[in-house]
């Protein structure tokens, strides 16, 4: 019964934030319901026992959208008086999506106590091994069978990496950087001077 | 699963990551003044990786899976191994002296191509599809950033932003058929696939293969997927245009091979029309764009696309004959390949800038005789006129399509060819019966008169020599691919 009911909560709230995503004006709105997506479509995996991959749901997508965010806000012009004149008036609706957001929690934890969804029989190829949460059972099929693949996706972000920094990186000369070794090792004697200055002329630095 | 046997089968790839590595640190640490020397050990360690893989294809017997069916090293990866670990050499070779005059080598170059030599050679060893995509993802990686690597030339941005762009839409057609695939089959693996296509075949499959051809003929630029070609050709510096077109051409074509011979090695039918149309289209497409080319450049990758149709013209024989015949071929394109793009290297103006014009090549063969005769020649080749070798690839590919039944296929193709001659013909009438426009006036390093020479010597009527050799190699090679059937 649980299930049931936490299944169309769930599917609900994800059609609704993905439609509210794409009709926003606001380009801030939009990613936060893209968010508000993304922890629905993590509660769905839960619901199903693949409590990893809503794991990685929560923390990639929604780590990285929130770094996504950052971005939007720094590159479009957004005022955030306008923003932050309608507090009170959407006061209400923030209250509410807060109380769906703790009801879906709670629901969340509920059923996975309840234990998994049970959609058709395991045919045996896909069925984690008996014992082992599958965050367990990924990591072992990981680092042993596939472990080559995973060495070489290591790689591949090494060489994004190196890309980014190719494309980007430039010394520049008309900045001057702080060195520390350099500061530690002057001497009094080296960088002041005692000077005797005539009236009415300057001094040479 | 005996650890210590497995990495000893794949040793070449360890030698090429542990190198990037270290050569990673010696540039971090050492900065750009070391480029030279980080190219030279690049080199040493691509050298390396070669002596490792070379007895996997003298050995034709060896063949063994490692990592669960996920690779197989085998005489056939051996031989695309030792192609691309040579272009790879040829581009890390011509490099120095180019980006130096425009003050741009980094010490990363050599990096970068040594990561796209080991993703090309999980490429080419890959028996799953999740290992094709993540050594194609290596090299492609890469390779976007090779072709923006002069960050202050718009063109070469342009190039790599175009590059990365269409890539990436590649690889998600590429994806999406792997996806359909995996669903159909219920495998990732070859051999997983192979047996569950062997009776009949759904609608679904018929679709997954055409997406998963459809991505692997952007990455060998086959028509229609080959629009992206010719301006990251020009666009990128013309040591990378020299990789990209040979080594990651060796590459997505052995893994084409691969993919069609074994993975859906059981329903030709399917993908042999896709095959033939993309064949056709590809040489007639790369004839007929290059007549209205003026840049040396563009010229070439157009040249690259009509080669490969001829190269698939080979595939679509499903032959071991065929694909012994592709294999000859490509060891031929690639040094055409490293000829050209070489000989495009060397001329430059009196202030060391590149001449890229056909135009500006007028009457070239008055004061650079050598030269010149050197551009004539890798022209006559890749024209397929016989006494030069390039001819012989031509001749292998359609006898191994006329052997198969495919008589109409060989006939368009060898017309086509005549009219691929006209512009490389049209290249060799600029420089040796124009009247001289004395643009290039410029000297040339010792490391591309060698690599030209190389290169030359290879493709001239002395290549004859090697047809047995390579004859043999390329049957060794092909043999393995077709082990399970």
């Amino acid at each position: 019964m649980i299930h049931t009911l936490a299944f169309y909560l769930f599917a609900t709230l994800v059609i609704a934030s993905g439609t509210f995503t794409i009709l926003s004006r606001n380009p801030v709105h939009s990613v936060l319901w893209l968010i508000m997506a993304f922890f629905n479509a993590a509660g769905l995996m839960v619901l199903l026992g693949a409590e990893f991959i809503a794991m990685l749901l929560v923390i990639v997508y929604v780590g990285a959208v929130a770094v996504l965010f950052l971005f939007v806000v720094m590159m479009l012009d957004i005022d955030f008086a306008e923003l932050r004149a309608g507090f009170i008036k959407n006061f209400p609706l923030g209250m509410l999506l807060a109380v769906v957001l703790l009801v879906e929690l709670v629901v969340g934890v509920g059923v996975y106590r309840a234990g998994a969804l049970q959609l058709g029989v395991a045919d045996g190829a896909a069925a984690s091994p008996m014992g082992l949460s599958n965050t367990e059972a990924i990591g072992a099929l990981l680092y042993s069978r596939y472990l080559f693949l995973f060495e070489a996706a290591g790689i591949i972000l090494l060489v994004a990496m190196i890309g980014a920094i190719v494309l980007t990186h430039r010394t520049r000369k008309d900045v001057r950087g702080q060195n520390i070794s350099h500061q530690n090792q002057r001497r009094p004697e080296e960088a002041t001077r005692n000077v005797k200055p005539e009236v009415g002329k300057g001094v040479q630095l | 699963m005996d650890w210590g046997h497995v990495l000893r089968l794949i040793a070449s790839e360890e030698l090429l990551s542990i190198a990037g590595l270290a050569l990673l640190l010696v540039a971090a640490w050492a900065g750009d003044k070391a480029s030279r020397a980080i190219s030279i050990a690049a080199v040493a360690a691509l050298v390396g990786a070669a002596v490792i893989v070379a007895p996997h294809l003298c050995d034709g017997a060896s063949a063994s899976s490692v990592f669960y069916g996920q690779m197989r090293v085998d005489a056939f990866a051996a031989y695309a191994k030792l192609l691309i670990y040579g272009s790879a050499i040829a581009a890390l070779m011509v490099a120095p002296v180019f980006f130096e005059r425009v003050k741009e080598m980094r010490a990363e170059y050599p990096v970068l191509v040594l990561f796209a030599a080991l993703g090309m050679g999980i490429m080419v060893s890959a028996t799953d599809l999740m290992t094709l995509y993540i050594g194609l993802e290596m090299n492609s990686l890469a390779a976007y950033v090779l072709a923006a690597f002069l960050r202050n030339d718009e063109r070469s941005a342009e190039a790599g932003l175009k590059y990365f762009v269409l890539g990436a839409l590649a690889s998600g057609i590429l994806l999406f058929g792997m996806s359909l695939t995996y669903g159909f089959a219920g495998s990732t693996g070859f051999e997983g696939i192979r047996s569950a296509l062997s009776g009949e075949i759904s609608l679904g499959m018929v679709v997954a293969i055409t997406f998963v051809l459809a991505g692997l003929a952007f990455k060998i630029s086959a028509v229609p997927f080959h629009m992206w070609t010719p301006d990251v050709y020009e666009g990128a510096p013309t040591p990378v245009t020299l990789f990209f077109a040979s080594a990651p051409k060796v590459a997505a074509m052995a893994l084409t091979m691969r993919v069609t011979l074994d993975a859906f090695g059981t329903q030709v039918h399917v993908w042999q029309q896709i095959v033939i149309f993309a064949s056709l289209a590809s040489i007639i497409v790369g004839a007929l764009g290059a007549i209205g080319q003026t840049n040396i450049k563009r010229l070439l990758a157009y040249s690259s696309i009509n080669n490969v149709g001829f190269i698939l013209i080979g595939l679509a024989a499903a032959t071991p004959q065929g694909a012994a015949a592709m294999l000859t071929y490509l060891a031929i394109y690639v040094a055409m390949t490293v000829a050209g793009f070489v000989a495009v290297l060397m001329l430059k103006d009196e202030n060391g800038e590149p001449v890229e014009l056909i135009a500006d090549l007028a009457g070239l063969s008055r004061h650079r005789k050598v030269l010149s005769a050197c551009i004539a020649m890798t022209m006559f080749s890749l024209a397929g006129i016989p006494p030069l070798f390039g001819f012989w690839g031509k001749f292998v590919v359609f006898q191994s399509a006329v052997q198969a039944g495919l008589v109409p296929l060989a006939a368009i193709g060898i017309a086509a060819s005549v009219i691929g001659a006209f512009y490389y013909l049209k290249v060799v009438k600029v420089l040796y019966f124009d009247e001289p426009a004395n643009k290039v006036t410029g000297k040339s390093d010792w490391a591309h008169q060698a690599l030209l020479a190389l290169a030359t010597l290879f493709i001239s009527p002395l290549g004859y020599l090697l047809t047995k050799a390579l004859g043999a190699l390329s049957a060794t090679a092909a043999a393995a691919l077709f082990h399970a059937a």
